[in-house]
């Protein structure tokens, strides 16, 4: 294993991050601060309360899991892509750097970046809402577990896009989608059959309401359910991943 | 003496059938300048390519400092530095935090002064700190080979390590590969520049079509393949000929006014001209000028690629 090899890849990634921290930064605490304000201040405060939550806090896990997957995967798939587009991505494939430590390096990268976002979009959220985690421990490994699993989601996406069209997506369109329909704003008790039996099967609903439970301790889905269909995730991305380095899909020619 | 890169019966076939590698077969000693020619879409850098990585080779086997490049690819790459032939490199990066990436990259511990001696061979220090986009063409190319430097590689490619660069800058480089070799590093360079494999290579490599035509030292291939050729402007023209001068291969041009004498073997190149000029004066064949070319490299490139190539081998047995 080329260890330090994965360290300067990580600590690369995550140095661009901290040249662009304004960007990086501001536009997704704004972004979700706004959510706050219009459907939690401003909305919210015409819905009554939710399993004894009020509105605004109902929320809070939905735009925390939100801002975690479409950076996780943004992060992930451009840090991937860049070296491909410019070409640089040679001095990766001829150096001593196996996956493990690619994945390590630009997964790592990317899912830090996250988790620090998150922190921010929590300690962001407190000053609109006032609310408490139950389990604080399960929250930040879920939160966690999501972002490593979203980064290789978006790793994935960074080799395979040809362009920075493709690139925007399954983002724009498959990711935000999902998420806003995947009850981030709503419990789908809210929902009428047939539409809550279609909500069930969007993979999304499993996220939001495990991270709902991690907060509050309760949910429309079973927690270990939630965990058990991340960590398949997660398992299928790694897998994906295996054969994009085995076979070369888009890196060797 | 084990050469530190073996390539066996390497082949490419992408696809669709495009045959890129054929059966290339190649070794290389340590120390020696390896120049490898060839026209464009030659196999060049498939070639460099199947060696540092880049393409999945369909056939054959490369070892490395006695690696095989399949099951122990991380130890013989290691020791493996590429300078690709396109300007590629992340260009929002400031120069001397990218050396350092390549360096940490090859897995090697973090070295200032390491980063600070190959910048300053390469007259980088002083753009250190400078992103590499705000540089020029030749300052990027810099970067390039120093970015393949940091972590003190014993084998480098260079896939055409000049070009676009001007004639001050390309000598400066050649200067800097004349330094490397000084230092230890084998190095295998592809370019279109003939004088520069002349100038540099111990042995040259002449590819074409996905095939390696030909190996051999640099100053024996001249010697083999090399052709003489000399003009001798007479005093007064002849109609044809002389018989004495027929063994030799002599023409009539300009209208019998310029011998044009051709010697393709070496001992034609030795002897010939001495004996035609022996015999012009036997013959009482007075001449006024003689204009002898020597052929460069660049002629037995030509001669040897593209579609009117002349087999080497071939011709070779035919002498």
């Amino acid at each position: 294993m080329n260890w330090r090899g994965a360290f300067t890849i990580y600590r690369w990634e995550l140095a661009r991050t901290w040249r662009t921290l304004f960007e990086s930064i501001l536009s997704p605490v704004l972004t979700t601060s706004l959510y706050f304000v219009v459907f939690g201040t401003a909305i919210g405060g015409q819905i009554q309360m939710i399993g004894g939550v009020s509105y605004a806090a109902f929320i809070v896990p939905g735009l925390l899991l939100m801002t975690v997957l479409n950076e996780s995967t943004a992060n992930a798939s451009f840090g991937i892509y860049l070296p491909r587009f410019t070409g640089s991505i040679y001095e990766l494939l001829s150096s001593p750097t196996g996956v493990t430590e690619t994945v390590i390096g630009y997964i790592g990268a990317a899912a830090t970046k996250s988790v620090i976002l998150a922190a921010i979009i929590v300690l962001t959220a407190r000053l609109f809402v006032d609310f408490h985690v139950v389990h604080p421990v399960l929250a930040v490994g879920f939160v966690v577990l999501i972002a490593i699993s979203f980064s290789a989601f978006g790793f994935i996406l960074g080799c395979w896009a040809d362009g920075f069209e493709k690139l925007q997506v399954v983002p724009m369109l498959v990711l935000t989608p999902l998420t806003f329909l995947g009850g981030t704003f709503y419990s789908l008790d809210m929902l009428q059959e047939p539409w809550r039996s279609v909500a069930m099967a969007n993979p999304v609903v499993y996220l939001v309401n495990g991270l709902r439970w991690t907060f509050y301790g309760q949910a429309d889905v079973d927690i270990r359910i939630s965990f058990a269909l991340t960590l398949a995730f997660l398992g299928v991305c790694a897998a994906v991943i295996g054969w994009i380095f085995r076979t070369g899909y888009r890196l060797r020619t | 003496m084990e050469p530190i890169l073996d390539i066996c019966g390497l082949g490419k076939t992408y696809e669709g059938g495009q045959v890129a590698l054929a059966d290339v077969d190649l070794a290389i000693n340590k120390g020696e300048i390896f120049a490898l020619l060839g026209p464009n879409g030659a196999g060049k850098t498939t070639l460099i390519g199947a060696v540092c990585g880049l393409v999945r080779p369909t056939t054959g086997t490369i070892r490395a400092f006695g690696h095989d490049l399949l099951r122990d690819w991380r130890k013989a790459r290691a020791r493996i530095g590429l300078v690709p032939q396109e300007l590629a490199t992340d260009m929002f990066e400031p120069v001397g935090h990218a050396v350092a990436y390549s360096r940490g990259l090859f897995g090697r511990p973090r070295d200032d002064a390491r980063v600070e001696e190959v910048l300053r061979s390469l007259s980088l220090w002083d753009k250190r700190e400078a992103k590499i986009r705000e540089l020029s063409g030749g300052m990027k190319r810099r970067v390039l080979i120093a970015k393949a430097l940091a972590h003190d590689p014993d084998l480098l490619f260079l896939d055409e390590p000049t070009a676009g660069v001007d004639v001050e800058l390309r000598r400066d480089m050649w200067h800097q590969i004349g330094a490397l070799r000084e230092a230890g590093v084998t190095i295998i360079l592809t370019t279109h520049y003939i004088e520069e494999a002349e100038e540099m290579a111990d042995r040259i490599g002449i590819i074409d079509g996905g095939r390696l035509k030909l190996v051999e030292e640099k100053h024996a291939l001249i010697d083999r393949l090399g052709r003489l050729e000399a003009h001798i402007g007479l005093e007064q023209p002849l109609q044809a000929v002389p018989a004495s001068l027929s063994d030799l291969h002599v023409d009539l041009i300009n209208e019998g006014r310029t011998l044009c004498f051709h010697a393709e073997t070496r001992e034609e190149r030795e002897t010939g001209l001495a004996r035609l000029v022996q015999r012009l004066s036997a013959e009482h064949i007075g001449f006024t000028t003689l204009d002898v070319k020597q052929s460069s490299l660049e002629d037995i490139f030509v001669r040897l690629t593209g579609p009117h190539a002349i087999d080497a081998p071939a011709r070779e047995r035919a002498a």
